[in-house]
């Protein structure tokens, strides 16, 4: 919509043509003056300027719909209620169904603590025949570390659907439907995200029966960001495709899950609103107990779902931190052979800040 | 108006035709001073003439002709406009408390806090509270949704649309047949219907929308509140120079208050939050800088106190600065939960 061209917009010939000639050609260039300067730069009237902007205002705007038609249209075009469901009971329930299409989840927590494992999974449930409860869709897993493990999916799926998977051929099929990336550099990611918006729309012609369903896991994509200056110094953040990731996950109605990084926080990086004063609770030990999502709070507002890892008191949580129909629940877990399950369906409720930070007290790794 | 039926000396009439003006209402946004030289006359003479103009239009009842200026009014004017200003309930009893009953039509009120207080739950709720009908105490109109983060999420608001329609039924006891009269319109799925949503995917089309809403909302009366959320996702990614940035900023603030005043509707707009390096550490404060804090009418801040989320008014006109806690719940905005003496939670 931004880059609609001016000359189609229908405005009066002699506007239409000094915007041509002062090089506006597009409802991005046009909007981005104030009409003081465009008056200017255009050498017409306030009046005229004005009109030229309403129209172009007019054309360059989205169309509305009603929540309404927004509700039904999701529901019919979505397969499987448009969620993908985790196998997990009470942490399907919390998020209303599964993963949700069309909006970023993150998964944050310390390292070793099962986030993988938990991709692996839903990698492979997406990949399921819709009559397994799956997506039957294909994958795309973006592995920045080198941490997916082919052996490591495939003991998943002979443990956690044995059915399907010892018969033959499927481990192969469901294999096949997992595509796996290995970018190390931003730009690279960027560049094959872009490349696979491309193919995104063939994919989805080609199926007969429903649109296919894409993954994209999109690991530790934070690590590189992490090596430059804090993001909480208030200068420009660098460039980062979130609102990339986001169209795609939306005009696609598919589920992106990333996973992100934590990292310890120190004295200086405390804030706290004005208004209420100096922390008085500046003792070590919380330092040392609770960690921070990497990428600061501007990725921390991008994102529509976060599932928080965390491990303390020798058990393992996976918290609903941020989610917009979801209770603060906390779910306990553990890692099997066959992947993340929960030791308890029912979630702890958690009062308060509490569900959004981030604990690690005594982790081992395994 | 003719400046002949003017009671004054035919030879001063006679100068103002020829000077030019002919009309009273042309007299009445002049200066004595102006006046006096043009004319060639003394300075009370001149003072005499405008003061004879103003009350014969007065007498008459030109419109706006109590100007001294020219799309003024006076404060009097403006106190019973203010007093019958509309206002639409968050959900929350304190929490109207403190805004002086509710969000107010006519203002821009911008609210901010960090991830996950519950801004996009606030926005939802006052999308819906705006449609309970009037007979309730509510607004009966519509809501302009304009969304530039997909935070929206439909089924939320059906939920939270239910909620609000039941909670309706429970505290206000109507006679049977207000109920009836009231039954159609009443169903969530109305609700969601009188919710107008705009995906907004880029800063040109934001910039867009908001212009295009002065013809919208023109075709559309019954829209009684725009809410953006957020103001400044966009804003934060897309602009390399801080400069062109804020001339654009300032333009659409100047549009969004155009609008509140000249549509009488609320404008909400929801924003994140950054960390300000100041007096040595690092304090949070709204996204988009110190010049876009002037734009709006009424600042809220929403954080967290404790186990409670609160809400504080950072900045108003004639709000005092206070806050009160607020919780989300399953139905949406409510009186925090350790506040709430009666218990009708779930």
């Amino acid at each position: 919509m931004a880059n609609k061209l001016v000359a189609h917009m229908g405005l009066a010939q002699s506007i239409a043509n000094r915007l041509a000639a002062r090089n506006i050609r597009t409802a991005k260039d046009a909007l981005s003056l104030p009409e003081f300067d465009l008056m200017t730069l255009l050498g017409v009237d306030m009046k005229d300027v004005k009109e030229a902007v309403a129209r172009i205002s007019e054309v360059a705007c989205p169309p509305y719909q009603t929540a309404l038609s927004l509700l039904e249209e999701r529901l019919m075009n979505d397969t499987s209620g448009g969620r993908l469901p985790t196998s997990l009971t009470g942490l399907d329930d919390a998020l209303g169904g599964g993963i949700p299409f069309g909006v970023l989840t993150e998964l944050v927590g310390p390292s070793g603590i099962g986030k993988s494992q938990f991709c692996l999974k839903l990698s492979l449930l997406a990949a399921l025949p819709a009559s397994y409860g799956g997506l039957d869709g294909r994958v795309i897993y973006i592995d920045t570390e080198s941490k997916f493990s082919s052996r490591r999916m495939i003991e998943i799926g002979r443990n956690s659907f044995p059915k399907i998977f010892h018969s033959e051929g499927m481990a192969q099929e469901m294999a096949g439907r997992i595509i796996v990336l290995r970018q190390t550099s931003l730009s690279e990611i960027t560049e094959s995200m872009i490349l696979q918006c491309q193919f995104l729309p063939l994919h989805i012609y080609d199926q007969v029966t429903r649109a296919s369903c894409f993954v994209y896991f999109f690991r530790s994509y934070c690590r590189e960001k992490g090596s430059s200056s804090s993001s909480m110094s208030g200068s420009h953040p660098p460039k980062c495709p979130f609102s990339f990731l986001k169209s795609i996950a939306e005009f696609s109605r598919i589920p992106i899950v990333v996973t992100n990084q934590v990292r310890g926080h120190n004295n200086e990086e405390i804030s706290r609103y004005s208004f209420l004063g100096k922390d008085t609770d500046l003792s070590v030990e919380k330092f040392e107990t609770h960690h921070v999502a990497a990428l600061g709070i501007q990725w921390a507002h991008a994102v529509t779902i976060r599932l928080i890892f965390e491990a303390h008191s020798g058990q393992k949580f996976i918290k609903v931190a941020k989610s917009p129909f979801s209770p603060p629940l906390a779910f306990p877990f553990t890692v099997t052979s066959s992947g993340v399950t929960l030791l308890a369906d029912d979630g702890i409720e958690m009062i308060g800040q509490e569900i959004g930070m981030i604990r690690c007290q005594g982790l081992s790794m395994d | 108006m003719e400046v002949s039926v003017l009671p004054i000396a035919s030879a001063h009439k006679e100068k103002l035709i020829s000077a030019g003006y002919t009309t009273l209402l042309s007299i009445v946004g002049v200066s004595a001073s102006r006046l006096a030289q043009e004319l060639i006359i003394p300075h009370r003479e001149a003072v005499e003439i405008i003061k004879v103009t103003l009350k014969c239009c007065r007498a008459v009842g030109l419109e706006g002709t109590h100007a001294v200026l020219k799309g003024s009014r006076t404060a009097w004017e403006m106190l019973s406009d203010e007093q019958n200003l509309k206002l639409i309930r968050t959900g929350s009893e304190d929490f109207d408390g403190i805004l002086g009953g509710g969000i107010h039509c006519g203002q821009v009120t911008e609210m901010g806090g960090v991830p996950g207080i519950g801004k996009t739950q606030l926005g939802i709720q006052l999308a819906v509270n705006v449609q309970i009908p009037v007979s309730y105490g509510g607004l009966g109109a519509k809501a302009i949704y304009i969304d530039t983060e997909g935070s929206f999420m439909p089924e939320r608001a059906y939920q939270i649309a239910e909620a609000c329609i039941m909670d309706t039924w429970e505290n206000l006891g109507f006679s049977r047949k207000e109920i009836e009269d009231c039954q159609e319109k009443m169903q969530p799925d109305h609700f969601l219907a009188n919710i107008l949503y705009f995906r907004i995917c880029s800063y040109t089309e934001q910039i867009a929308v908001i212009n295009y809403l002065d013809k919208f909302l023109e075709e559309h009366k019954d829209v009684k509140i725009v809410i953006i959320d957020s103001i400044s996702f966009h804003f934060r990614q897309d602009f390399k120079e801080m400069v062109q940035r804020t001339i654009v900023l300032n333009e659409m603030s100047r549009q969004l208050m155009k609008l509140a005043e000249r549509f009488a509707v609320a404008v909400l707009l929801l924003n994140h939050v950054t960390a300000k390096h100041t007096e040595g550490s690092f304090q949070l404060t709204l996204a988009l800088g110190d010049t876009w804090s002037h734009s709006c009418t009424n600042r809220v801040i929403l954080y967290w106190d404790g186990n409670d989320r609160h809400a504080r008014i950072e900045k108003s006109p004639y709000l005092p600065s206070a806050s009160a806690p607020f919780s989300v719940t399953g139905k949406g905005i409510r009186n925090a939960i350790t506040h709430c003496k009666r218990l009708r939670m779930m």
